[in-house]
């Protein structure tokens, strides 16, 4: 580790920490249905959107109509997306001739771009033509990202207000991928390509290299492909490597932009929270727990990358660089652990090193950020929601803790809310460890292993921890692209979204109806350090020690091999 | 609980001509025509033809140029059409064994820099660190017959530094460095 390293990583965090307050003042300006500056230009357009979607679709719905549209909503996007990658052969802007996907790689495909996990079983440049990366991969990359901040919102509104009612999905959907995604979206896509990411409708240029070689090198439009994917948290590529491409990041400056936007907008989301329920320290305090929690994983990643891997140091390696296997050069170890940890605490699961590559515990920390719940800061929307499911939980330990009934923000946390809760966060470690169990012993799973040993077990864990986790990111030496993988993945994708965030919205239904109830001295407050302490803890427990024996497994076993020596 | 539908349906094919059509068609006008060379894929021109892009690595063997990092793209190294790391996990034995090789190739007295015996992420990495460039310094100066001092003179001023002296790290572009050692002293075939 360097100073310089750890300068890199404070300033873009702080670059992060300054767009917090204006980006959430914006973004509840947008959600709270008020006027804008870019309204002249976007309200007819909005107005023309909701007007297509039929008359009254703009009315205030309560918490089940709600969760029917945003079901309805993604049931559209996928069937719309599965289509597409299907009948990619006959569609036009298919430079390459790429024929339709096989029906399992579609099905995963298109779930895993409709629930904003944008894992790929694909390897881009080689699979898919650029009219599915443009009309089908880029429109999901949007319409799930707006779909999540639109459940924040409703969660949001579950605290703001006493109605029974939550807002409306199709007017939060359209207003965030218009006013907020869109917008910005435009803005880092031509920074991108200034940067040196290509935009273009071709798909390869031939060059002759100094040797006398024909070099094909794929291009095609990725800068606005990857503006999205940042901003969206999305995470999928348009290549194979992902941001490791130097196409999709060519720069330490490409790479600072990429980490500014991923992670701003989840960022800001937990600001424009506080900002909505009228307690604005409650938004800082959300954002300390993620910052406290990320930064944490960020350390723990730099110190094992920068140490090294001692079976390579045996055989001759200077140890100085650090663990080089699977990284650029011009991203070095600093940027490389900023982008793991960043990329993992959200929900993004883009990648500008390859996790597989990493040392076991640098690897171990990437898998544990998705398992403690995808809420540090998590995918945009799906992390905030996710953190007022763990508030719940926190308050709800603090009351048993004190023996009063647990509030937050002055609704009233019952019996309802709290199994409904459960529910949802029980969700993660049954998944995930389900599937890994199956997985890990039957020739289905464990034929797809890369490397033997612990870390074969990782790769599955790490892939099912991704796939439920809605995060996207791999460690790739495990061949995911079988009927097992895309279908049970696919699965994981699924319940890992919808499975949740049902629960959460009936928690928001449950909430929206119950009296706003002014704090009195037996309430515990939730905005400040004590509480920020608690969350970081249930958080820690609730995601931490589900996993532990799993991970023990892994990553652990893993990293004590590595230093007695032993390799597999 | 059906309502629904009909807006999903609608709305999606709505947002599909907005952020799937216009919104790609639209970047790409823009960028063809504001920044054509790095919309394009930052290809270098030599001799009026396309040599590479500055970007992207290409695979060099010939000893009188520097060589890029081992890579892992399938079929051939530096497959710019694929790219792909190599994935092994850290324990992985066939990883200690192509790195152990690799150390060897490379003269294999004292350890060798990270970055020259292991594959990059991406597989098209374009750059080394200026460690492993030095490293090559003496071979390239007899393949070419020029001093050794020379060739370190042109590695010192083609190194750049860090974006505003903060952010990544010290690198050499290899495409660059060999396009500068040619420009210098042509490469005698």
């Amino acid at each position: 580790m360097t100073l310089s390293g750890w300068l890199q990583i404070f300033i873009l965090l702080i670059i992060v920490l300054l767009l917090a307050k204006p980006l959430g003042l914006y973004m509840a300006r947008v959600f709270s249905g008020e006027r804008t500056w870019l309204d002249p230009v976007l309200g007819p357009l909005e107005r023309g959107l909701l007007a297509l979607a039929g008359p009254g679709a703009g009315r205030e719905q309560g918490w089940l109509a709600y969760a029917w549209s945003v079901l309805w909503f993604a049931v559209s996007g996928f069937l719309a997306l599965y289509a597409l990658l299907r009948l990619q052969g006959l569609l036009p802007l298919n430079p390459q001739g790429f024929a339709g996907l096989a029906p399992d790689l579609a099905f995963n495909t298109a779930v895993s771009f409709v629930t904003n996990t944008n894992w790929q079983n694909y390897a881009g440049e080689t699979t898919l033509s650029h009219f599915s990366q443009m009309a089908g991969l880029t429109v999901q990359n949007f319409l799930s990202a707006a779909t999540g901040m639109a459940v924040a919102m409703a969660v949001t509104r579950a605290f703001s207000g006493s109605s029974g009612v939550v807002g409306n999905f199709w007017v939060d959907m359209t207003r965030a991928t218009l006013y907020i995604l869109m917008p910005l979206a435009i803005l880092v896509a031509l920074a991108f390509i200034a940067m040196g990411v290509p935009q273009t409708l071709e798909a390869s240029f031939a060059a002759t290299t100094l040797e006398g070689v024909q070099q094909t090198i794929a291009t095609g439009p990725v800068a606005s492909q990857e503006a999205i994917k940042q901003l969206g948290t999305n995470g999928g590529g348009f290549f194979n490597v992902n941001a490791a491409h130097p196409f999709e990041n060519p720069t330490a400056f490409s790479n600072a932009l990429n980490i500014v936007a991923m992670l701003s907008v989840s960022l800001a989301l937990m600001y424009s929270f506080g900002q909505m329920v009228g307690n604005r320290r409650q938004g800082w305090a959300l954002i300390a727990v993620t910052l406290v929690l990320l930064c944490a994983g960020i350390g723990a990643i730099y110190w094992a990358e920068t140490a090294g891997n001692p079976l390579l140091h045996a055989v001759g390696v200077d140890a100085a660089q650090g663990n080089m296997e699977g990284k650029e050069v011009r991203f070095g170890q600093a940027m490389s652990a900023l982008y793991a940890a960043v990329t993992t605490g959200l929900s993004n699961g883009g990648v500008n090193a390859m996790h597989a590559a990493l040392t076991p515990l640098g690897g171990l920390v990437p898998m544990l950020l998705i398992q403690l719940g995808e809420v540090l800061p998590g995918g945009v929307g799906s992390g905030l929601y996710g953190m007022i499911v763990f508030a719940i939980l926190a308050v709800f330990v603090a009351g048993l803790m004190v023996g009063r009934t647990p509030e937050l923000l002055g609704k009233k946390i019952e019996a309802r809310e709290m199994k409904l809760a459960m529910l949802a966060i029980l969700i993660l470690p049954l998944t995930i460890l389900g599937f890994t169990a199956i997985s890990a012993v039957m020739p289905l799973g464990t034929g797809s292993i890369l490397s033997p040993g612990p870390h074969g077990l990782s790769e599955i864990l790490y892939a099912y921890s991704s796939a439920a986790g809605n995060n996207g990111s791999a460690f790739a030496g495990l061949s995911g692209n079988t009927p097992w993988y895309n279908t049970t993945l696919g699965m994981a994708m699924l319940i890992g979204r919808f499975a949740y965030l049902v629960p959460v919205l009936a928690i928001a239904g449950s909430l929206a109806s119950k009296p706003r109830i002014p704090p009195s001295s037996g309430t515990f407050p939730t905005d400040r350090p004590l509480f920020v302490g608690l969350l970081i803890g249930i958080i820690l427990i609730m995601g931490g020690l589900q996993f532990f024996p799993a991970l023990a497994l892994g990553p652990l076993a893993e990293h004590f091999a590595m230093i007695s020596g032993q390799s597999f | 609980m059906l309502s629904p539908i009909r807006p999903a349906i609608l709305l999606t094919l709505a947002f599909t001509l907005i952020c799937g059509i216009a919104y790609p068609l639209a970047i790409t006008g823009i960028g063809q025509a504001a920044l054509p060379a790095t919309a394009n894929g930052s290809p270098i021109l030599r001799d009026g033809k396309i040599i590479g892009s500055s970007l992207v690595g290409q695979a060099v063997t010939l000893p009188g140029y520097f060589w890029p990092r081992p890579s892992a793209t399938a079929t051939t190294p530096y497959n710019a059409a694929a790219s792909g790391g190599a994935n092994y996990g850290p324990t992985d034995a066939r990883l200690i064994a192509r790195v152990r090789e690799a150390v060897t190739s490379n003269g294999g007295a004292g350890t060798v820099p990270a970055d020259a015996v292991t594959t990059s992420a991406s597989g098209l990495d374009p750059h080394i660190s200026p460690e492993t460039a030095q490293l090559q310094v003496a071979r390239v100066a007899e393949a070419r017959g020029t001093p050794p001092a020379e060739i370190a003179r042109l590695v010192a001023d083609m190194t750049e530094g860090p974006w505003l002296g903060i952010f990544g790290e010290p690198r050499v572009n290899v495409l660059a460095l060999n396009l500068a050692l040619d420009a210098k002293t042509p490469l005698a075939r």
